[in-house]
């Protein structure tokens, strides 16, 4: 009799127990991400630091292989089964999302005032009134150079154009290093590390970009034409065979010592830091005159929104608003040096050479790669486009001229301008 | 009653077609189907309208479209003709040689010639994109080695060679298969016919000419037909090797990789389905066409010869 009563009030302490438990764990959130790389620092550096200030929220990451990303969670979004936040592709991808009532707007959430309205631009509608993801990072376009051989070569990072010029010939005629690592075989390479990366500033970054989906300018204009003929340059100071080399060869021709510039993205850091034998040090696109303002390709790569369908929304928010807040972007951006934070608080980085990329924030005029943003929704695809043109262009098979004129034109095809 | 029974005899015939029948309908003829059906509409908004033939007249009036589309199809040609030229003439060569009786290690040669044959296509263009690597490739160091290193040019990422070197690349890689089938036509051939003929004074390379080949032309004609529907469907090798893109400047872009592009989307480029079946049923119609030109027009009127 005893026994059947201890074992009764113990059943009922266990029972009530978990109940009270299941009362306390009021909120999981999942997070559905392609970032399936950073899988480690979610887990041991971001999460933790969350959970640790908020208690009450659980907060699991759930990534999936990156080519998978769009496909998987189009559909898990349509059988209502996709997690409470959503890491967010810029531009298009996410915009129909929202579109479709699957993304929350979070126009009024606390935090999104740390974010420039460039910021916000990959993830608001294109009338600018609502913004639907809170942007996390970035990518900054820019020169790594081998500190080691501009040393021994006796040179120095350059400001302007003839000077870069004038320091290839210079690494061209000593011979001892390949002046420039890049090729066009895999030909987004010659688009992204070439045309975005030094055309900013020949159209003036955001004004030229914002001009030309105005219709204001035409990509026959000579700021959007100039690009074209300086790359049509860099054809003598690649390396040998440059038509077929691919990017993993760029990458490799340059962390072997072999080359002593790679036109990069920021991304690169962290794989450079392990290869790299020597010291690194980067220099943004030259500008025309010295003295003129420069602009640099600071474009927006990933933000995280809320599923419209969430039932833990108001426990999302917070948890976006964090993501919004100057902490997260610090240990962010140190996990993963490379991946700028968006957020206009200035984050104090440990890795010199993001600091350098980061440094021409300052500086510089910050802009995105002109073909993102509503331009590359029609057939032909402007952004595919340009990564052909701008491989023909440096291969010396087109004109700079003919090689614009027919992007015009295929822009023209499907574009027409709001007036 | 004799009807019943007759009835019944047959129901095994159904029994038996039937695993194969219902695998090929479900997973050949109903898709067939299914993309025919799907380029005859379009999308407007979230929905799916029909257009007839608008998809079709898009493709070949629109003057983009028209050229993406009358670039892959001349490429697909010239990738085509390559195999007719160089992989099939080879393939008969190697199947001549080997069913000679008084060659060595033929065993080992017919292994050694098919074994690219099973490789993957990633493989393949993978390891030929290294050998041709002007970085790090074997073929620059080759060349270099018996003193023709001007001639090398990486190949691949040249306008005016890069579709001709991918067509040799896949010639190396396939030119088991026509080799195959012409040493199993070429061993079927009677020995009295060859006795009898060697009565007759005919020997050597007149007996390859006179007798051998009239013998494995319907053979031939076969492999040609293989030929013509493997490469109007190719797509693995250049995607491997070149991209989606097929680059540089869509020079290696054939009808596969076109149809790639449109159907799933590429980068920004959202895939456009009705488009791409509209794509996929031209490449159906064509290859039909290949094929039944074959049927009626040469497969006739080949001679065939008892033995």
């Amino acid at each position: 009799m005893k026994t059947q009563a201890l074992t009764a009030l113990l059943m009922a302490s266990s029972i009530l127990g978990s109940a009270g438990m299941a009362f306390a764990e009021d909120a999981t959130l999942t997070i559905e991400s392609w970032r399936n790389d950073d899988l480690a620092i979610w887990q041991e550096k971001l999460i933790p630091a969350f959970e640790a200030k908020n208690p009450g929220i659980k907060v699991v990451f759930a990534p999936s292989a990156p080519t998978e990303y769009n496909a998987a969670l189009n559909a898990k979004l349509d059988a209502g089964s996709a997690g409470d936040l959503i890491t967010c592709r810029p531009f298009d991808a996410s915009l129909e999302l929202y579109n479709k009532g699957q993304l929350a707007d979070l126009t009024s959430l606390a935090g999104m005032e740390n974010f420039s309205d460039v910021a916000k631009s990959a993830w608001t509608t294109d009338d600018g009134k609502a913004t639907f993801c809170v942007p996390m990072a970035s990518v900054i376009h820019g020169f790594i150079y081998n500190k080691d051989a501009f040393e021994q070569l006796g040179i120095t990072p350059p400001a302007t154009e003839d000077e870069f010029f004038a320091m290839l010939d210079k690494i061209k005629e000593d011979g001892t290093y390949i002046p420039m690592a890049m090729g066009t075989k895999d030909l987004w390479e010659a688009a992204t590390m070439g045309y975005q990366n030094i055309g900013p500033n020949y159209w003036h970054g955001e004004e030229g970009r914002n001009a030309l989906i105005k219709g204001e300018q035409k990509l026959t204009d000579p700021q959007w034409v100039e690009p074209f003929a300086t790359l049509a340059k860099w054809k003598d100071y690649l390396g040998d065979g440059f038509e077929a080399q691919s990017y993993p060869d760029s990458q490799n021709l340059f962390t072997l010592g072999r080359a002593a510039i790679y036109p990069a993205g920021s991304w690169e850091i962290s794989v450079f830091n392990t290869q790299a034998q020597f010291k690194m040090g980067a220099f943004p696109p030259p500008v025309k005159a010295a003295g003129d303002t420069c602009y640099i390709s600071d474009h927006n790569d990933i933000g995280i929104g809320l599923n419209a369908k969430s039932k833990n929304a108001e426990a999302a928010k917070t948890f976006l608003t964090w993501v919004a807040s100057p902490e997260f972007a610090t240990i962010y951006a140190n996990a993963l040096p490379g991946f700028f934070s968006l957020n206009s608080a200035p984050v104090k980085m440990e890795d010199p050479l993001a600091q350098e990329f980061v440094s021409w924030r300052d500086k510089c005029k910050s802009t995105i790669r002109s073909t993102y943003q509503i331009l590359s929704r029609g057939t032909p695809n402007l952004e595919n486009e340009t990564w052909v043109k701008s491989a023909n262009v440096i291969n010396g098979t087109e004109t700079p001229e003919a090689a614009a004129a027919e992007l015009q034109k295929g822009l023209e095809s499907w574009y027409k301008p709001a007036k | 009653m004799e009807g019943t029974q007759r009835r019944r005899r047959r129901w095994h015939i159904a029994v038996f077609l039937a695993p194969a029948m219902l695998v090929y309908t479900a997973i050949m003829i109903l898709p067939l189907f299914g993309t025919l059906q799907l380029s005859l509409f379009t999308a407007d908004g979230q929905s799916r309208v029909f257009a007839g033939l608008d998809n079709f007249r898009r493709l070949f009036l629109d003057p983009r479209w028209s050229a993406s589309f009358w670039n892959a199809l001349g490429n697909n040609f010239w990738f085509f003709i390559i195999h007719m030229l160089v992989q099939n003439p080879i393939g008969i060569g190697l199947a001549a040689l080997l069913s000679s009786p008084k060659l060595r290690f033929s065993a080992f040669y017919r292994t050694a010639i098919f074994i690219p044959t099973i490789l993957s296509f990633v493989i393949v263009g993978f390891t030929w994109k290294l050998i041709l690597s002007p970085l790090w490739g074997v073929a620059p160091n080759l060349l270099d080695l018996v003193g023709l290193k001007s001639l090398f040019t990486p190949w691949l990422g040249k306008e005016q060679y890069a579709l001709t070197t991918l067509g040799l690349i896949s010639v190396w890689q396939f030119v088991g298969i026509p080799m195959m089938l012409i040493y199993a036509a070429l061993l079927s051939i009677p020995d009295e016919v060859i006795e009898a003929a060697e009565c007759d004074g005919i020997t050597g390379m007149s007996q390859f000419w006179k007798i051998k080949l009239p013998l494995i032309l319907p053979s031939i004609g076969i492999i040609s037909v293989l030929t013509f529907v493997g490469n109007f469907n190719a797509f693995d090798l250049i995607y491997s090797a070149q991209g989606a893109l097929a680059g540089p400047n869509y020079s290696t872009d054939i009808l596969g990789t076109f149809l790639y592009r449109t159907f799933f989307g590429f980068q920004l480029q959202t895939g456009d389905p009705y488009m791409g079946s509209t794509i996929a049923s031209m490449m159906f119609f064509i290859i039909l066409a290949g094929v039944c030109l074959y049927l009626f027009a040469i497969q006739t009127r080949l001679r065939r010869y008892q033995f």
